[in-house]
């Protein structure tokens, strides 16, 4: 390249001056650092909130077994929970957040699918009128407030049905169900608007009826959407605490059959937690069933990635 | 005739399922408002606890959660709203933003008891604050910060590119741009997803029965000084919400009227939510009217 | 099928010394990843004309001029150099918002703000410093006498813009633009989405601008290039392959690939 005019004129005064203008610091370069500097604080912050409770919980729940020795197995296995008597058996408890997790959300699917099909493909028009309000606010509805209607309706109509107390893994399954319908048919919803519509056109067009396009063309595609959706509703079931612990009865024993009082993860950490002193195998063991909560969380996470992911790949995207 | 005739079964069994979902909310908000509302009175409303059955009015516990509410919006959204900014404008695309991402995700996928045995954890056993207001906020604003950071986020990047490119193209620099042009047009969409995250706030308690605790000491209303003991605005205090005083009340209560006592407590919080619900919606659909179209 | 053309034989003027130049390139490229969406433009601009960029759809004349102003920072890398009043603004340590303040840009569908036709004006102007209200009236009025806007919205000054139709929305980014009194305006197809009247305006109004400021306008329209512009530069594929006076480049196109362009065989 030969020298340029302008090249040469870089030597000259004028040049100097833009030189300096076009270098120095403005009211916009600070203005950018400090809001630059800003967001990347609040950013900091919630990362910091993230690991420190990872951290926490987890070195507390470990602490049961690095401190007081109790064998991760007979942690898992035992069926006895006395932590005062050094009798501390998880199984009661993970078994009854397991059996209410799965029986919500085997009641709810039908439900949720149903209202889902309905919103997208029989009557979007009512869907969008009466459904999605309804939706919303069976979202709304605080958790104690479910709760209190399965103590006060629930639970009695379970006594006068099957006798007993009435408390139960049945009750906590129906209040689950309502409180993860919501949920689940929200985000089925969006997976069945997501199924391209000429899915759907090819094959009303080669004469299905509306329910075999339903049943063959949409679930089907849909598939991984709606397993995502699931698996949302499980994870809410199995971290809700108050209303669970409202109806279950609480007694940290083998559930035998679904009627008798049982509890979960979350109601014996609800419960139990108050009445523990800091750093005393009780305490420490209900910090173990925090971190297996936590750990759930973590698994749901990972498992609705997975499916994202496989469903990305099946469709070569 | 055989694929028909199964056509309309479904289509029947569907249309049962859906009039069951239907029927399930009617019953709900009617059961709560029919055996809660003729018991709210204005002396429920207004009166104090007794401290030991738990009977009585809930005026101290709806200031409790009011209170509770204002504090951990105060606390969140300036903190959602940079992090939203950073995820929405300087978040470059590779690794370390999709670890930010995960972690925002699992935070908000966290069960509400596991975050307030954390904030129990924290506040109460390490730092020794106790139970109080202050405890409560903190662990509502660990609970709210994550769908407010995606709501924030959403809405700013809904915005137009061009809208961005217009003020960077005058010179203006990006958190001036994203401050003064790009928030004000996402506005509509933030606001609603605050007062949204209010009611969802406002009806928590597995987060605060171990922070901001289950009890309501008296306080004295005439007393707005925020450093003093018996002041309601003392953050140091403990405050039951409304949420726990009905888990309180339905679990360990010994009032003879407890189920009475919850429903309207119910009720009142129902009310609430359902005022936020629809509060969202038009506040929502005022703003969005405002910035779009002309005045 | 599109024909293949030697990017060897290219025809690219250059100005003597006494040609005074607003801006210059020198072996600019830009990347998008791994696609080399522009190759080595050697363009100057001269002083208060306009230089029109014509080409057919992906050619790299919207991505060389967003290059100019250093609107390609964070999206794609730019390399070679960019001459601005004797300094190189293609550095990483120059002032970009500075450089934004003088070298301003239109874009390709007006993107007003979200807010009243005076603070869609004002509000760049305002963060920039300048506080006095009767200046920034003053500067509202003559930006937008600039931009022949003033006449159909003396009136209605606080009116929201996007109430404006589509035309007087771009001629209001122009307003904007001026009223930061740049030295260089950058135009990216501004009509493309505007209708034959509005055209005629905005075409209007940029040879009325000249006279103030350095104008450089991407556009798609061959037509447009002519009226408006006094250089025009043929880009081709990410590489310039003609740049000439427009009068040359539409009576007398100097190689092939431009003679096929402007009898409209392709593109």
């Amino acid at each position: 390249m030969e020298q340029t005019n302008f090249q040469l004129k870089k030597q000259d005064a004028q040049s100097h001056e833009w030189d300096a203008r076009l270098h120095r610091a403005t009211r916009a370069t600070r203005k950018d650092w400090i809001g630059r500097g800003i967001s990347y604080l609040c950013i900091g912050v919630i990362i910091l909130v993230v690991a420190s409770m990872l951290w926490f919980i987890t070195s507390k729940g470990i602490a049961t077994f690095t401190q007081n020795h109790v064998s991760l197995w007979k942690f898992l296995s035992g069926t006895n929970w006395a932590p005062d008597q050094g009798n501390i058996g998880a199984l009661p408890m993970i078994v009854g957040s397991f059996a209410v997790t799965f029986a919500a959300a085997i009641v709810a699917t039908p439900f949720a699918v149903g209202t889902a099909i309905f919103m997208t493909e029989i009557s979007p028009n009512k869907g969008r009128k009466v459904l999605q309000p309804v939706i919303e606010l069976l979202v709304g509805i605080p958790s104690v407030v479910y709760g209190f209607i399965g103590l006060a309706v629930v639970v009695p109509f379970m006594r006068h049905l099957v006798g007993g107390s009435g408390f139960g893994i049945i009750s906590a399954t129906f209040v689950l169900f309502v409180m993860v319908l919501p949920t689940i048919t929200t985000m089925t919803v969006d997976s069945l608007r997501a199924v391209p519509r000429h899915y759907k056109e090819a094959s009303l067009a080669l004469g299905a009826t509306r329910w075999q396009t339903v049943s063959r063309v949409i679930l089907r595609s849909a598939t991984p959407g709606i397993l995502t959706a699931v698996i949302f509703g499980m994870a809410r079931a199995f971290g809700e605490a108050l209303a669970v612990q409202m109806v279950i009865g609480n007694a940290a024993i083998m559930p035998k059959n679904l009627i008798s009082p049982a509890s979960t993860l979350t109601s014996q950490l609800t419960t139990g937690i108050g009445d523990t002193i800091d750093g005393t195998l009780p305490n420490n063991a209900l910090w173990s069933l925090a971190l297996i909560l936590l750990l759930m969380s973590l698994f749901f996470n990972a498992l609705v990635r997975f499916i994202a992911k496989r469903g990305q790949l099946k469709n070569g995207r | 005739m055989d694929a028909k005739r199964k056509d309309f079964i479904a289509t029947v069994v569907i249309d049962l399922i859906v009039a069951a979902v239907v029927g399930i909310l009617v019953f709900l908000l009617a059961y709560i408002l029919i055996s809660g509302l003729p018991h709210v009175s204005w002396s429920f409303l207004t009166g104090t606890t007794d401290a030991f059955s738990g009977a009585g009015g809930i005026g101290v516990q709806l200031f409790n959660s009011f209170y509770l509410l204002v504090l951990t919006m105060l606390i969140s959204i300036p903190i959602s709203l940079g992090a939203g900014i950073y995820l929405a404008e300087y978040a470059k695309d590779n690794w370390r933003t999709s670890l930010i991402r995960s972690a925002i995700e699992v935070l908000s996928s966290l069960p509400s008891v596991v975050v307030g045995l954390f904030g129990f954890l924290l506040f109460v056993v390490k730092f020794k604050i106790g139970f109080s207001v202050i405890s409560g906020a903190i662990a509502l604003t660990f609970f709210n910060l994550p769908l407010l950071t995606r709501n924030i986020e959403e809405s700013l990047s809904a915005v137009p590119r061009n809208q961005r490119e217009a003020g960077l193209s005058l010179g203006l620099s990006k958190w001036k741009t994203e401050i003064g042009i790009i928030l004000p047009v996402a506005l509509p969409g933030i606001v609603t997803g605050i007062v949204l995250s209010a009611g969802r706030v406002f009806g928590e308690a597995a987060a605060l029965i171990y922070t901001a605790g289950q009890s309501a000491p008296v306080t004295n209303f005439s007393d707005w000084n925020p450093m003093d003991p018996a002041s309601p605005l003392n953050p140091f205090r403990p405050a039951e919400t409304l949420a726990v005083h009905i888990w309180k009340v339905n679990t360990e209560g010994l009032a003879s009227n407890a189920a009475q006592l919850s429903a309207a407590a119910s009720a009142v919080l129902i009310i609430a939510v359902l005022l936020f619900n629809l509060g969202a919606r038009v506040l929502g659909n005022f703003l969005y009217r405002r910035v779009t179209a002309s005045k | 099928m599109l024909k293949q053309y030697s990017f060897e034989k290219t025809a690219v003027q250059t100005f003597p010394d006494n040609v005074s130049l607003a801006m210059r390139t020198e072996n600019l490229q830009v990347f998008y990843g791994a696609n080399h969406a522009m190759h080595d433009a050697d363009l100057g601009f001269p002083k208060n004309q306009i230089t029109a960029l014509i080409g057919a759809s992906g050619s790299g004349k919207s991505t060389y001029l967003r290059s100019l102003n250093r609107m390609n920072d964070n999206i794609a890398t730019v390399t070679g150099k960019i001459w601005y009043h004797g300094v190189d603004i293609n550095e990483p340590n120059v002032n970009i918002y500075e450089i934004r303040r003088h070298i301003g840009m239109v874009f390709q569908r007006p993107n007003p703000f979200a807010k009243s036709i005076r603070e869609n004006i004002v509000y760049a102007l305002k963060a920039n410093g300048i506080k006095g209200k009767a200046e920034l009236e003053e500067r509202v009025e003559t930006s937008l006498k600039g931009a022949a806007l003033w006449d159909e919205v003396k009136d209605s000054l606080d009116k929201s813009a996007l109430a404006l139709s589509g035309g007087q929305q771009q001629r209001l980014c122009i307003a904007r633009s001026i009223a930061m009194e740049p030295d260089v305006l950058l135009l990216d197809e501004p009509c493309s989405a505007l209708d034959p009247i509005s055209t005629v305006k905005v075409e209007e109004t940029l040879l009325e601008l000249q006279k103030k400021y350095s104008i450089i306008i991407v556009t798609h329209n061959m037509q447009q290039a002519a009226r408006v512009s006094s250089q025009c530069a043929f880009f081709h594929l990410g590489h310039v392959m003609e740049y000439t006076p427009t009068a040359t480049m539409f009576s007398n196109p100097q190689i092939p690939v431009t003679q096929d362009y402007i009898s409209g065989s392709f593109g």
